[in-house]
């Protein structure tokens, strides 16, 4: 699609990029918004399920008989309810595997039953009464530990894949990455100075406020209705219906309003037990998690333990960059470890790089994705580390990033070329901005991190439907998790040159629209807002013709202009313009209703740079740090609506602040989760921050019309590694392993002084 | 367990309903009364999605049991708004776009309301500590602290 806004010629727009009121508001301040637990159904079950207390469980027999017993109880399922219907399908068996344990629970809080039943204390009751007899196996939380040749076997048919020649015995290692061009060890002959150093950081959750949460309404044959909270109500329908051996026409799935996700909610946990259950009672039933569930059984990122080793020249060019990275994704493969090898030095222009990564498994739930999945470790690694070179030859840290950045004709360390992208605007931008030269106070340090993230496009269909009242409700398939109906209207609005306010979009379910691709990899803004585009192009060629039909000239004689038909020229003949008002106040006489519609694999989505800047202030008394000044400045291609996108680089930039310095996965030796609940895992607060300070660039990209990139998740990728960079400048000593608690900035002070 | 009949005020009307002896506040609004405004993010009191006022005080209804209700005053987010006039709060969110999911947003609005009750002219540090038991994950708080902040200047010129 040809692009309509270049750096050489900025479009103007008429309302994108303006900041009006979001069409679900008003519900959402009201308490009127419906989300995954708010919907009910007649002779609605509540269900609930029973999980592994065990990291690492033979399941030798499982006696439900008790629970079926007890009055009020409707429905009890076990693995032997969940026949496997993948067909070699590893992937699809894993999430089976991981719906409801089959042969051994893998981690504690792994599914092994559930019931349905008339309310939450009888199904409770029911949960007691199920008796699990459990062989309990020696147990790996650690990734390091993980991969050791001793370390207990989680799958005893896993061979590393990606190694030549192929392993024979199994191993916690699911699969060897590597990426990168040049000669790695000719790069460090060329090297003055070369540091390495190892890296670690903990599991963290996404943190989203509503649990998952959802509602089946099925019949014996398993056609029916699911409401459920997802990122992706078209891949909860295909991934139900395969798991369950059922045609996904069969099944209706409406996605709720959605409270949060963060890559959290694009897999099925809950949805598949509760259309079991349901199925099996004949009666809707109600499944919602926990947070004590949401945190042992829903998916948390990876952790890591990460090496870096760079090399520079003495005027400060790097010349080389290894890494070796292992990403720990719980009991099934599929940690982030690919995205984070690719991710690693992604942000440099560098002649001689590699990056090997791991996915490992170990007794910990499976992750799921998180925001920018694997980028932020890795780039925690990287950019200490660049930060550490800096300062040894005494270059300032920003004219040292500038130096290597990596910039339009870039060869990424991932291997394509890159087009026009943001790096060193946002760097340029941070060196120029007021926080840059502000001065700090005592136990006060400034640290800078540059960050990287992709973007996705993927599978996309939009419908619009032209009312007759001139008004356009427009159906889209991506569940909005941040605002993006605000945008689809302005963007539909800016193409059909109408009000803002005459545009409504809503999120329609899986009957209603053609497939849609999950909503993730920062997709949304970008891809389905260039289907709405399409969709309204599409629409105006219709009210065109219609108009030429109401005028009595050819088709191609009239021309689409500000929210008018026109005709096309002196020949075609002289009319007053006909608005899409007129134009579909007379639809029900020149053919019927007026609609527009696209089907779209979206190619194109342009990657997204950001610099942070943060100052951290660490007492040295407590090792506790306070950040107190925060800066982000990234690359937004062009901004939809410029309140959201801010809010994306906030919140983004938030959770790295508590990934950084609070957040983490404990475990016990006994392999159990020690801290399953926000008191004891500790998401930032209010009074924990200062204003996060927003920059919007906009660097248009060639692949959308309005030059649209995604802006969702690299806001999380810089901070791990500027707060570390600010917390060892203010603290006088490198920090190498997140989270930066106080204990653990206490000790590496304490160290540091002897 | 046998039920128990409460009588109670919730949002100026007076309601009546039985509940089990084990039922929270937040069990009785959300499944037995249909106010499903108040929202579930932990039942430990952590995140504040549940907020509603109890005789004019912030409280968790996940920490209060149904039956403590008895006799007392309820606020929730459905009684914020006069009729069509949204409460200054509520307009100064979406104007500021204080909210992305929009799940812990009913808390906040009812924290940030009880906060400005007590102290109409609060500081940025004093909204930052007001509604440090209300989580958000979306937003970095930066908009929802500048929200309440409006909020607070119109109502106090109004």
């Amino acid at each position: 699609m040809p692009l309509d806004n270049t750096p050489e010629n900025k479009r103007k727009f008429a309302v994108v990029g303006s900041r009006p009121l979001r069409p679900d508001g008003v519900d959402k301040v009201t308490g009127r918004a419906k989300f995954g637990a708010d919907a009910v159904a007649p002779g609605m079950l509540i269900g609930r399920i029973l999980r592994s207390p065990h990291a690492h469980a033979r399941i030798r027999n499982i006696d439900t008989s008790k629970a079926e017993k007890l009055a009020g109880v409707k429905a009890v399922v076990t693995r032997d309810d969940f026949p496997d219907h993948s067909r070699g399908d590893r992937g699809l068996y894993d999430i089976l595997y991981n719906v409801m344990a089959r042969e051994k629970a893998l981690y504690e809080g792994h599914a092994v039953a559930a019931v349905a039943a008339v309310s939450a204390s009888v199904a409770r009751q029911a949960l007691k009464l199920i008796k699990v007899d459990y062989e309990i196996l020696p147990h790996v939380t650690d990734v390091d530990e993980a991969i050791k040749p001793d370390a207990p076997i989680l799958h005893p048919k896993l061979i590393t894949e990606g190694v030549e020649p192929k392993p024979k015995k199994a191993s916690n290692i699911a699969r060897r990455y590597e990426f990168g061009h040049g000669d790695v060890e000719e790069g460090f002959r060329q090297a003055d100075i070369i540091v390495e150093r190892s890296f670690k950081t903990e599991a963290t959750h996404q943190g989203y406020i509503e649990p998952h949460a959802c509602l089946a309404n099925v019949g014996p044959d398993g056609s029916g209705e699911l409401w459920v909270c997802t990122q992706g109500h078209f891949m909860v329908r295909d991934t139900c219906a395969n798991l369950l051996g059922i045609n996904a026409s069969q099944l209706r799935v409406t996605a709720s309003e959605i409270g949060g996700g963060f890559g959290g909610k694009t897999t099925v946990f809950i949805e598949p037990v509760a259309l079991a259950l349901s199925r099996k009672a004949n009666r809707p039933v109600k499944v919602v998690m926990t947070r004590e569930e949401v945190f042992k059984a829903s998916g948390p990122t990876a952790s890591t333990s990460i090496d870096i080793k760079i090399g520079i020249t003495k005027d400060g060019r790097i010349v080389a960059g290894d890494a070796t990275l292992r990403y720990q994704g719980g009991a099934f493969p599929g940690s982030p470890a690919e995205f984070g090898g690719m991710s690693t030095f992604a942000a440099y222009d560098l002649p001689h790089v590699r990056a090997v990564s791991y996915d490992v498994v170990t007794n910990r739930p499976k992750q799921a994705a998180y925001r920018a999945p694997g980028a932020p470790m890795a780039n925690f690694a990287v950019e200490s580390v660049i930060e550490e070179l800096a300062g040894k030859i005494g270059m300032e840290p920003i004219d040292f990033r500038i130096k290597n950045a990596a910039r339009e004709g870039t060869r990424a360390s991932y291997g394509p070329v890159y087009g026009p992208i943001g790096l060193e605007a946002t760097l340029a931008a941070a060196k120029k901005h007021p926080h840059f030269k502000a001065p700090l106070g005592p136990n006060q340090g400034r640290g800078m991190a540059c960050g990287f993230w992709f973007n996705f496009g993927g599978q996309t269909c939009v419908s619009l439907n032209v009312v007759a009242d001139g008004t356009v409700t427009l159906s889209v398939g991506t569940p909005d998790i941040g605002g993006s109906r605000a945008s689809m209207c302005l963007m539909a609005a800016e193409e059909f040159g109408i009000p803002y306010d005459k545009v409504r979009a809503i999120i329609a379910d899986t009957s209603s629209l053609g497939y849609n691709d999950v909503t993730d990899g920062s997709r949304v803004t970008f891809a389905t807002g260039m289907a709405t585009i399409l969709a309204v192009r599409d629409a105006i060629k219709k009210l065109c013709a219609r108009a030429a039909q109401m005028w009595g000239i050819p088709e191609d004689a009239v021309t689409w202009e500000k929210g008018h038909a026109r005709p096309a020229g002196a020949n075609a003949g002289n009319f007053p313009p006909l608005s899409l008002k007129e134009i579909a106040a007379a639809s029900g006489g020149t053919g019927g209703p007026i609609a527009g519609h696209t089907e779209y694999s979206a190619d194109g989505a342009g990657v997204s740079f950001a610099t942070h800047i943060c100052d951290a202030e660490v007492d040295p008394e407590t090792g506790a740090t306070r950040v107190v000044r925060y800066t982000v400045l990234q690359d937004a291609g062009k901004a939809i609506h410029p309140e959201y996108v801010e809010g994306q680089f906030q919140g983004g930039a938030t959770q790295g602040i508590g990934w950084a310095l609070n957040e983490e996965y404990i475990y016990g030796k006994d392999g159990r989760l020690q801290n399953a609940g926000f008191l004891d895992y500790r998401i930032p607060v209010c009074s924990d921050l200062p204003m996060i300070d927003t920059v919007i660039l906009e660097i248009p990209n060639p692949g959308h019309p309005y030059g649209v990139r995604g802006v969702g998740e690299t806001s999380i990728v810089p901070p791990l590694a500027a707060i570390a960079n600010a917390v060892s400048a203010a603290a006088g000593v490198r920090m190498t392993s997140l989270p930066m608690s106080p204990p653990k900035v206490l000790k590496a002070i304490e160290m540091a002084q002897g | 367990m046998s039920s128990i009949h409460v009588s109670t005020t919730i949002n100026g009307d007076a309601v009546d309903y039985v509940c089990e002896p084990d039922e929270t506040l937040l069990d009785v609004l959300r499944n037995r009364l249909g106010l499903t405004g108040a929202k579930e993010g932990c039942s430990t009191g952590d995140c504040g999605a549940c907020s509603v006022t109890i005789d004019g005080r912030l409280t968790c209804s996940c920490l209060v049991l149904g039956a403590e209700a008895e006799g007392h005053e309820i606020g929730t987010i459905e009684g914020m708004a006069d009729g069509e006039e949204l409460h200054p709060l509520q307009r100064k969110f979406l104007e500021h776009a204080a909210l992305q999911c929009g799940v812990c947003t009913p808390g906040f609005l009812v924290a940030a309301k009880a906060l400005l009750e007590k102290n109409p002219s609060p500081s940025e540090t004093e909204i930052r500590f007001g509604l440090a038991g209300n989580l958000c994950r979306c937003t970095g708080y930066d908009k929802i602290v500048r929200a309440v902040m409006a909020a607070a200047d119109e109502m106090r010129s109004a």
